[in-house]
């Protein structure tokens, strides 16, 4: 799928929806009504809008800790999103997942992840399950950094490699794993060189530029979906806010966010990408922001509008009771 | 009726069910090469090619891929070649798997199985012969499997390939030969559904696994002793079936619980304190566990079978409830 104008300011529009998402959501903690933990995707929304722009609806995603964003780049709503993080029985999982859970299983979101790594299997097993079936559906696995140290990483892809599975394996190097910096802890730069090891491309590519996401995305995805096995994709790209809420953030200076923020912002990137080609007025810039800022608005008035789920939720959903077997 | 080992017992239900249904699979060590180390995936290779992965040495991976498989629709028979390797994959059992359907309010089904050859076998000491069935009873999520006969072994299995929630299926090595009457027409066994294999009067016998067969012969011996004890088989500890185990101990007063694993924080313990809890009035005598001492299983082979439970031990824990 060539990039067109059209195609560009839906994802610019995506971009735009998850920052202003992000940034609601962290203001709703302060207000108390967002509790728990929080791990904020600005300053990355180009790498899940970038890959999920060539996904289809039955394909699959599976995600981190750090979801929102690839939850809603794949179409999750922002309505039961919000609500989910509000802890409502209107949010994507009844309020029994919050924001490390997010999923929703009828647009194939098979959900965040609390557990660093520990999507890579499960996709690995989604891509296993559609190629049995022989449906080409594609399955997308997210994951920062740090997942690259734990063994299901490489257990994972070995085996999507081993059997040639319709996955992407999409590593969002954002230079920390929590409060500590990439290089204190691993030993190769780059998360894409491990691919190797596999015997799968390895591409590495600016985060910051949508474009060049969108387009190792589509290489990936269609050399996927023909059967030929997966691409261990590594987006290099920054967080704005700290690793979740209540960082003291004393392993980074100010002005190395201040220098991300200002000169690499992916959303600033891609907005000059698209002025220098005509694909963006200034009116429709305004339009496409306000939009975003009313869609969020809306989510919020949602989520506090709905209710927490009855009680008796806390018992529900631990195994289908429903089920009997025809003895 | 067909005589089978436990053995072919299992390896019948994977072929009937996966002839029945094409979304169930086989993963796993060595799964084509030798039909798994007790040769369970026997023949599934050459029936269902396309339906059998042979896999790396990567438990979690395997683990993690039947988690994603099973969410996507499919139904995996995941075997573990030992038990004690599980460990390698505890948090795709423990986080992933157990907690899918909660965490996404309902939304998620993971119908998988978990194949777990367990227990003393041959002499191999403490990393090839764990048992760990109260670690997953423990997790809420889970659904804890143990047959004791090849009928029970070939219902339950395919009502494991069949349950929407994830199984672990424990099969104990000793008893993979043990022969037993098994049904030629199809049926299921339903979970939570103890069977009791002998009835009595005097002693209610709670046995799991192959403590069940233990427990059988120690009710010959102990007729002698005028004793006639009740054997309860659970079948499935999650869910577990606690109106048959009470209505028993209602009927005796006596409560003997059996298992091979450690009595310590085990199966024999949630047992005992659910008893006590809900049959103290009828007690007329304190609750007796047999199980394996709390120590790693030995290699040297008199100090193995020294301290896994043996027919003697039911017949002493019985004389002593009925002292
Ligand atoms: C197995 C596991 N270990 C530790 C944690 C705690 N933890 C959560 S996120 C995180 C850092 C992850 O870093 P990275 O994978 O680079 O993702 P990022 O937060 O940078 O997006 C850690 C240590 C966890 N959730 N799971
Ligand atoms: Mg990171």
């Amino acid at each position: 799928m060539t990039l067109d104008g059209e195609l560009a300011k839906r994802m610019y529009s995506d971009m735009w929806r998850i920052r202003l998402f992000e940034e609601e959501a962290n203001r709703q903690t302060g207000l108390g009504n967002v509790v728990g933990t929080l791990h904020l995707y600005c300053g990355e929304e180009a790498v899940g809008v970038g890959i999920c722009a060539h996904l289809r609806d039955d394909d699959y995603i599976l995600g981190t800790h750090r979801s929102h964003g690839h939850c809603l780049a794949k179409g999750a709503l922002m309505d039961d999103m919000m609500a989910e993080l509000f802890g409502k029985e209107t949010g994507t999982c009844s309020g029994k997942g919050g924001s490390m859970h997010v999923a929703d299983l009828s647009k194939n979101i098979l959900g965040a992840n609390g557990i660093v790594a520990g999507g890579i299997g499960p996709a690995t097993g989604t891509a296993m399950a559609t190629k049995i079936r022989g449906t080409h559906q594609v399955s997308v696995c997210f994951f920062g950094d740090g997942a690259a140290a734990r063994g299901p990483f490489h257990e994972g892809i070995l085996m999507g490699s081993l059997w040639k599975l319709p996955v992407v394996y999409v590593c969002e190097n954002n230079g920390y794993q929590q409060w500590v910096r990439r290089e204190n802890v691993a030993v190769v730069d780059s998360v894409a060189t491990m691919a190797a090891s596999y015997g799968i491309p390895g591409v590495s590519v600016d985060g910051q530029n949508i474009v060049e996401v969108y387009e190792a995305a589509e290489e990936a995805i269609d050399r996927a979906r023909r059967g030929e096995g997966p691409t261990l994709i590594e987006a290099r790209t920054y967080r704005y806010f700290g690793h979740s809420l209540g960082d003291r953030e004393e392993y980074r200076t100010r002005e190395e966010v201040d220098e991300w923020r200002n000169n690499r912002d992916p959303i600033n990137i891609f907005r000059g990408y698209m002025s220098e080609r005509q694909w963006l007025t200034e009116r429709e810039d305004e339009e496409i922001q306000a939009a975003a800022k009313e869609d969020v608005a809306a989510a919020v008035k949602f989520a506090d509008e709905s209710a927490y789920p009855p009680l008796e939720a806390a018992h529900t959903d631990v195994l289908d009771t429903e089920w009997r077997v025809d003895a | 009726m067909s005589t089978l080992t436990i053995r072919d017992a299992l390896h019948d239900a994977i072929h009937e069910e996966m002839e029945r249904d094409e979304s169930v699979f086989v993963i796993g060590e060595d799964v084509v090469a030798h039909g798994g180390p007790y040769t369970v995936t026997e023949g599934i290779a050459e029936r269902f090619p396309d339906r059998i992965f042979e896999t790396p040495i990567a438990e979690a991976g395997i683990v993690g891929v039947g988690v994603g498989a099973a969410m996507a629709g499919m139904r995996p028979v995941v075997e573990i070649m030992y038990l004690d390797f599980i460990t390698c994959a505890m948090d795709e059992v423990v986080n992933q798997a157990a907690k899918m359907r909660y965490m996404t309010g309902g939304q998620a089904s993971v119908p998988l199985v978990i194949r777990l050859p367990c227990g003393l076998g041959r002499y191999i000491a403490a990393q090839h012969s764990q048992i760990m069935e109260s670690w997953f009873m423990h997790v809420p999520g889970l659904q804890v499997v143990v047959p004791s006969t090849p009928k029970d072994a070939k219902g339950l299995l395919k009502t494991a390939v069949r349950s929407p929630d994830p199984v672990l299926f424990f099969e104990y090595k000793r008893i993979y030969t043990a022969e037993g009457e098994v049904p030629d027409e199809e049926y299921l066994i339903p979970f939570g559904e103890a069977e009791t294999k002998r009835e009595g009067e005097d002693v209610t016998v709670v046995a799991v696994g192959p403590m069940v067969g233990k427990a059988l012969k120690a009710g010959v011996i102990l007729e002698d002793d005028g004793y006639d004890i009740e054997v309860v088989d659970p079948r499935t500890l999650s869910p577990l079936d606690t109106e048959t185990i009470r209505a028993s101990v209602g009927k005796t007063g006596r409560a003997v619980i059996c298992e091979e694993d450690s009595s310590f924080a085990g199966t024999g313990a949630e047992i005992a304190a659910m008893i006590a809890e809900n049959c103290f009035k009828d007690l007329q005598a304190p609750v007796v566990r047999v199980g394996m001492p709390h120590v790693p299983m030995p290699f040297a082979p008199p100090l193995a079978d020294s301290v896994v439970p043996q027919v003697d031990s039911v017949v002493d824990a019985v004389r002593r409830v009925m002292a």
